[in-house]
């Protein structure tokens, strides 16, 4: 059994019914597998359709978070940004927040400031298509970003006590 | 020369909304549309499709209400399992339904007025959007922002164990639920800690409710005359005319309170409502075909649930109604800015009902299931967080769903909402030449008032700007401007 010293919270989201808007869902899924195969304590998972801001006070018990979404940005396969705060505009009709709306939430209301990062893998497809999974390409990127993330996971922890 | 202003936020897959508010030459608002293109595929896609599966498909819908689908999805397949038309289940299975469905109401409309609509009231419908948001709640109103976030996740909770899980629940199966309430999962929900208990949302829904009362008692002309119109109402209600969101008869009363609907069974609805396709509009016009076409749309959502129902069958809740009641004498209240209020009410309503709820011992033992005679066809109604929702599905010899129906809440309120932008709009631009963030906003205030849903579910990150276009009568552009883009 392996204990990090942090402790990480892996948050993806999306519309598992929307094709590639799964990858943040699926991403869970398989890292979670890998993290119970290898018997890592203190890492933890979570997943909804879109952040909310209950999910302030879920990421406010943790000292690392990796927030985990579909992209249709123009990105090779993936990216890992870190999380700033961020305001929360009110649109016409806003259901759903950002992680930097989170993390601000997070910080103004329990004076917590767990190290965040966006993990956006690259999706191609949107649609209600029942039968149909990820497409290939966002398959790749999926396994390219849990590839990543576990290899570099001691340098997240050692960077986050900096 | 006129203008045409454009406000349009864009989202990744489906749904978007999008005003157009047209001046004329003494830049007077000519005329104000409010367009949503809405995804109405679904109900193709889910043809072929076996129908028990429908609970759970549906719910691709929407990430924002997918409870309030799976529910309706499920009320309706009851029918064609012979399981009833909404009162044949079991006393465990129609209880635990109900208890997801208080859930679900309890915490979405927990989301809107906390998050959505108290930025408007704290700091202004011009108020520096800057601050206008829930940071600037939890900066400058730290405990309401605290409340905010602890009441969505108590609901999360509730939802999470009665539908089995965050996404694409599972709890309501045709015929019934397939899970019972733990003791643990009781013990949790009634007595947690603090602040997650049962009797903190009370306490706290009856707080949000004083904070409303307070401001509106010193802010009467933006509460009780923004947007404000006469309208007819529709929603269910129990057969004695108490307030019911999960099961009843249909009843709709016009703008002077006379029953234009009396109490009709929902299986029925096709004989009472119709549907109207605009040019303009993806969405359609609901009207009730007795009044016809022009004169026959109606509200839906917590304030004409407040106008149709007699009562509400909760004691905190009921006082709060008849104070709210007592401000119109009884009569239909057509403010828009009451639907805040009516939304707090069904907060404090939904609180109770849950501890009631769990504080019943069917929700732990008992059958869960009921089936009978199997039919062809089916309408499940019940009332979302935005207002009445149908679904309606027929199926085949081979058990797939060969027809659905579905019209949502927001679809329900079209007119209204259109409505509701237009008296904005000529309230705060009649006679302006600039049009400043502020009044985007009081136009954005009208339609938030609805909590209409875009389906936002398929959310993306950095692509949901708000963009103003200006248009001259020639389709020239005078002035764009991009707002969160």
């Amino acid at each position: 059994m392996i204990i990090m010293d942090k402790k990480i919270l892996f948050y993806g989201y999306g519309n598992p019914g929307r094709q590639d808007d799964a990858l943040g869902i699926r991403f869970i899924e398989q890292m979670e597998t890998w993290v119970e195969k290898n018997g890592y304590k203190n890492i933890f998972f979570d997943s909804n359709y879109q952040l909310n801001i209950e999910d302030a006070d879920t990421i406010s018990e943790h000292n690392i978070v990796f927030f985990v979404d579909a992209s249709m940005e123009q990105l090779e396969s993936f990216t890992i940004t870190e999380v700033e705060d961020s305001n929360a505009q009110v649109e016409f009709t806003m259901h759903a927040i950002s992680p930097g709306v989170v993390l601000s939430l997070c910080k103004q209301i329990y004076e917590k400031a767990p190290k965040a990062y966006l993990v956006h893998i690259k999706g191609y497809e949107w649609d209600l298509e029942f039968d149909k999974g990820l497409t290939e390409k966002a398959e790749d990127n999926l396994q390219n970003a849990l590839k990543y993330i576990k290899k570099k996971l001691p340098e997240f922890i050692e960077n986050s006590k900096s | 020369m006129s203008k045409k202003i454009t406000i349009e936020p864009v989202t990744r897959v489906e749904g978007h909304g999008k005003v157009t508010i047209h001046l004329d030459d003494n830049n007077q608002v000519s005329q104000s549309r409010l367009h949503i293109v809405e995804f109405r595929g679904f109900e193709r896609f889910v043809q072929g499709r076996p129908y028990w599966e429908a609970p759970v498909l549906v719910q691709r819908l929407c990430g924002i209400c997918p409870v309030s689908h799976h529910l309706a999805a499920a009320k309706a397949l009851d029918v064609i399992v012979g399981a009833g038309t909404g009162d044949g289940l079991t006393p465990t299975g129609e209880k635990m339904r109900r208890l997801m469905h208080y859930g679900q109401i309890f915490q979405s409309h927990v989301l809107h007025f906390f998050h959505l609509a108290s930025p408007d009231l704290l700091f202004g419908i011009d108020g520096d959007p800057a601050l206008r948001n829930v940071i600037g709640i939890a900066i400058k109103h730290k405990e309401l922002a605290v409340q905010a976030v602890m009441m969505r996740k108590y609901g999360q909770e509730v939802i999470k164990v009665t539908a089995g899980k965050k996404i694409h629940g599972t709890g309501a199966i045709p015929g019934g639920i397939n899970k019972h309430l733990t003791q643990t999962e009781k013990d949790s929900l009634l007595n947690g800690d603090d602040p997650m208990n049962i009797d903190k949302m009370i306490d706290w829904s009856l707080g949000a409710l004083e904070f409303f009362k307070d401001y509106h008692s010193k802010n009467k002309d933006l509460i009780d005359k923004f947007a404000a119109f006469p309208s007819s109402h529709v929603s269910l209600v129990r057969k004695d005319g108490a307030m019911d969101l999960y099961h009843g008869v249909l009843r709709g009363i016009d703008s002077d309170g006379n029953k234009i609907l009396n109490d009709v069974d929902y299986q029925d609805y096709l004989q009472y409502i119709d549907e109207e396709v605009k040019s303009w509009s993806y969405m359609k016009f609901p009207y009730l075909r007795s009044i016809g076409k022009k004169d026959g749309w109606y509200r839906v959502g917590p304030l004409a649930r407040m106008n149709t129902c007699d009562f509400i069958p909760s004691p905190l809740a009921q006082k709060e109604f008849e104070i709210f009641q007592a401000y119109t004498n009884g009569k239909p209240n057509g403010m828009s800015m009451h639907m805040h209020w009516a939304r707090l009410i069904e907060i404090l309503h939904s609180a109770e009902m849950m501890k009631e709820l769990l504080n019943d011992p069917d929700l732990m033992s008992g059958e869960l299931v009921v089936k009978g005679t199997k039919g062809r066809e089916g309408v499940g109604l019940l009332e979302a967080p935005r207002g009445t929702l149908f679904h309606h599905y027929r199926i085949n010899d081979d058990d797939q769903i060969e027809m659905a129906n579905l019209i949502v809440s927001t679809t329900n309120n079209n007119i209204p909402m259109n409505t509701a932008v237009n008296l904005a709009a000529k309230q705060f631009m009649n006679g302006q030449t600039e049009i400043t963030e502020g009044m985007m906003n009081a136009v954005e205030v009208a339609i938030r008032a609805y909590d209409p849903c875009l389906s936002c579910a398929t959310h993306a990150l950095g692509k949901m700007p708000l963009e103003a276009i200006i248009l001259d009568s020639y389709g020239k552009e005078l002035d764009r401007k991009l707002k969160n883009g």
